[in-house]
């Protein structure tokens, strides 16, 4: 990881994060499990086998989303 | 020997399981997710219901809460067909991403399909939920298709490709039951593909009569998350279910305009 923070967009909102990050490192970051998260990185779906190897960029438009009651 | 047989001809009595897309499933009654008090009560609500497919919507996940609130969290996807669903989509384009991203989460490649045209009644856009059928169908997914009543929509979705049809009963959270069993009846006379009833129904009359209407199985929310106690509601709903089928299966008595005795007329007293 690098030292640093950089902007994203997470969910709509601005917000800054450490630099260097991994999919799966940001999700942790954030207090979520990758196994119950999907991830939509600038419009493209990640499969889950790439969260390791993705790093987040500056810039970069992330949605997470996940399972919620519904009917 | 006497019970020997009763129990024979009781074993008699059952039903085919329900199949979709080559899946045999143990219940005709699939369940919502949403609007429950508690997730204690969502989980005994649905266990006490018998349903095996389960449906959940996709959202973003909320970052300023500490513990997520994930339906996963409650509900095993090893004993549940977990069953995603696109409502609150308006658009086809909508409906399609959220397909998608529910399939990445790696359970199912099954969506329940839902285009909503409307917001003041929540029905569906039957345009707009065909061209999401064509596109989804052609990327893989099994798509189980949330429609309104009219049989023509219903044709030109099963031609789609859809693996279930699913007409409404009544607009989506409304209580009112099966308001039109002829268009119902109907759709369910002329596809080959399921037919399940969607939205709508209220209380457990409302699913044995919707089930006596012959359709392959009923899909509800709302009537059981928002009964006083939805576990005893969701017991009631499963018992409906399936006591609509098997009268429908069974084939009712003819109505007739005047009384006929059950007793024999024959043997009074004098």
């Amino acid at each position: 990881m690098t030292a640093g923070a950089i902007d994203v967009q997470i969910n709509g909102e601005a917000r800054a994060v450490p630099g260097g990050l991994s999919v799966t490192r940001l999700l942790v970051h954030l207090d979520l499990q990758p196994r119950l998260v999907v991830v939509e990185r600038n419009g493209d779906i990640l499969s889950r086998d790439r969260y390791d190897e993705v790093e987040i960029s500056a810039g970069d438009v992330l949605e997470l989303v996940h399972f919620v009651g519904g009917g | 020997m006497q019970s020997m047989i009763t129990s024979d001809i009781i074993a008699d009595t059952g039903d085919e399981p329900l199949q979709i897309a080559g899946r045999a499933l143990r219940s005709r009654l699939m369940v919502g997710t949403g609007k429950y008090r508690t997730n204690e009560e969502m989980v005994g609500a649905i266990a006490a219901s018998g349903a095996e497919v389960v449906t959940v919507a996709v959202r973003r996940v909320d970052l300023d809460r500490t513990k997520e609130e994930g339906i996963l969290h409650h509900l095993d996807p090893r004993e549940y067909l977990l069953l995603p669903n696109t409502a609150g989509c308006y658009t086809a384009d909508e409906a399609i991403r959220y397909a998608r991203l529910a399939r990445a989460a790696g359970f199912t490649d099954w969506v329940k399909l839902e285009v909503i045209g409307d917001q003041e009644t929540l029905l569906p856009d039957a345009d707009a939920t065909l061209r999401a059928a064509r596109e989804l169908v052609a990327d893989g997914f099994t798509v189980l298709a949330y429609t309104n009543d009219d049989l023509i929509t219903a044709l030109r979705l099963e031609d789609a490709g859809c693996a279930a049809v699913m007409p409404l009963a009544s607009p989506i959270g409304s209580g009112l039951g099966l308001v039109n069993p002829y268009s119902v009846r109907t759709i369910k006379s002329r596809l080959q593909v399921p037919v399940i009833v969607d939205a709508g129904v209220g209380t457990a009359s409302d699913a044995a009569l919707t089930m006596e209407q012959g359709v392959d199985g009923i899909l509800m929310n709302t009537a059981i998350a928002e009964a006083d106690d939805a576990v005893r509601m969701g017991r009631a709903m499963g018992l409906a279910t399936e006591a609509g089928r098997l009268a429908f299966l069974a084939g009712r008595m003819p109505r007739r305009e005047r009384a006929v005795p059950s007793s024999p007329r024959k043997g009074m007293l004098g």
